[in-house]
């Protein structure tokens, strides 16, 4: 059944926002640390599991797959619903700051990411 | 018949974002064939059409939400807002090579933390060269060119100013919007190609909103690896730029 993919889809986006909301407030944050992430690998450490795997082969996957396709269209909206103009609005230490970082960040790519990236590079 | 469609749109917000942002990717996949004849990717011109609605939408209503303040597309904060996001960015996971997350793993950690120094550094430098001399605005002008969050965090743990708090919420706003528009342009140029890469990439760029836009844009394939490193940066940032990196900038200052 579809529900039971989309079910364990939202089992692990919660648990892993609970487990990461945890190690916020024990690293005495007041942020989410990771939890999207721990959620990714719950995800695909329980999708391999035997009994989930052969419940997700009987008809459950499309309840996983369909959210998976709707990644872009989610993300074409919350484009839409950014905040571009406080963004340009910011004026130029901010225009500066902001991009300055990405620029930098992606000079350092190449370097962090090793030689796959560098032999493709040249 | 403006006064019986209006109400009926407002009334399922949801449905009518869903077509809204359907109608918009099927002229953007339009205009991406017959216009730029595919060499713009369909989805990189509807972030970047969804990013000028938004500065429209912004613009008429002077709300903070983009185009999801016009009265009848509040579906579009519903729809681009945390909950689904995240919801589908989980989703992506399903179907990853593990062994790819293994072998660029310990990277991808190292990234994160390196991501966090450097922006917060090119962020603090130009907080001095515009003039800021007292250690607190330097630091949380540093922890906004992090994430958007890690911005106004910092700047509340440490007491600066609201001017400033603001200042570093925009910083945080220009690097997320200039990940999503320039990722599927220098992705070729700097390696980002496969999903070890996508790995560093999202560590070192750290906003999720950012990544997961400029990724999709770039390849879909590679969204997974770079959201899941992604999202530990504003935590990492969070912890590091209040402390540690605050402390760095006071030993200057």
């Amino acid at each position: 059944m579809v529900i039971f993919g989309v079910a364990l889809l939202g089992f692990c986006l919660l648990v892993g926002l609970i487990l990461g909301q945890m190690l916020g407030v024990w690293m005495g944050l007041s942020a989410n640390v990771g939890g999207i992430g721990i959620a990714m690998l719950m995800l695909i450490a329980l999708s391999h599991q035997k009994w989930i795997k052969s419940h997700l082969d009987s008809g459950a996957a499309p309840g996983i797959e369909f959210w998976n396709a709707m990644y872009l269209p989610i993300v074409v909206a919350m484009a839409a619903k950014q905040n571009v103009v406080a963004a340009l609005d910011g004026g130029w230490l901010a225009l500066c700051a902001g991009l300055g970082a990405v620029l930098a960040s992606f000079l350092l790519l190449p370097l962090l990411a090793g030689n796959k990236a560098e032999q493709i590079n040249d | 018949m403006i006064d019986s469609i209006v109400p009926v749109l407002t009334a399922n917000s949801l449905i009518t974002a869903f077509v809204f942002i359907g109608l918009l990717m099927a002229l953007c996949s339009w205009l991406g064939h017959r216009l730029f004849s595919g060499r713009i990717h369909s989805s990189a011109l509807a972030i970047g059409l969804g990013l000028l609605l938004a500065y429209l939408g912004g613009t008429i209503t002077g709300g903070n939400q983009g185009l999801a303040d016009v009265s009848w597309l509040t579906g579009i904060g519903m729809m681009g807002g945390g909950m689904l996001r995240d919801f589908a960015i989980v989703a992506t996971a399903y179907g990853v090579q593990i062994d790819e997350i293994k072998r660029a793993g310990l990277r991808g950690g190292v990234s994160v933390i390196v991501g966090v120094v450097i922006s917060f550094t090119v962020g603090a430098g130009f907080a001095v060269i515009f003039g800021y001399r007292d250690p607190v605005s330097i630091a949380t002008l540093g922890a906004g060119a992090a994430t958007y969050i890690v911005g106004p965090v910092t700047g509340t743990a440490l007491g600066a100013s609201s001017t400033v708090i603001a200042l570093s919420i925009a910083a945080g706003l220009v690097k997320s919007i200039s990940v999503m528009i320039l990722t599927p342009l220098i992705a070729r140029r700097v390696g980002l190609t496969h999903p070890g890469a996508a790995m560093v990439f999202g560590g070192l760029m750290g906003t999720t909103s950012g990544v997961a836009a400029g990724l999709a844009a770039t390849d879909p394939k590679l969204v997974p690896y770079g959201a899941m490193t992604a999202t530990f940066y504003t935590g990492v940032g969070c912890l590091l730029a209040p402390s540690v990196l605050f402390f760095a900038v006071k030993a200057f200052f």
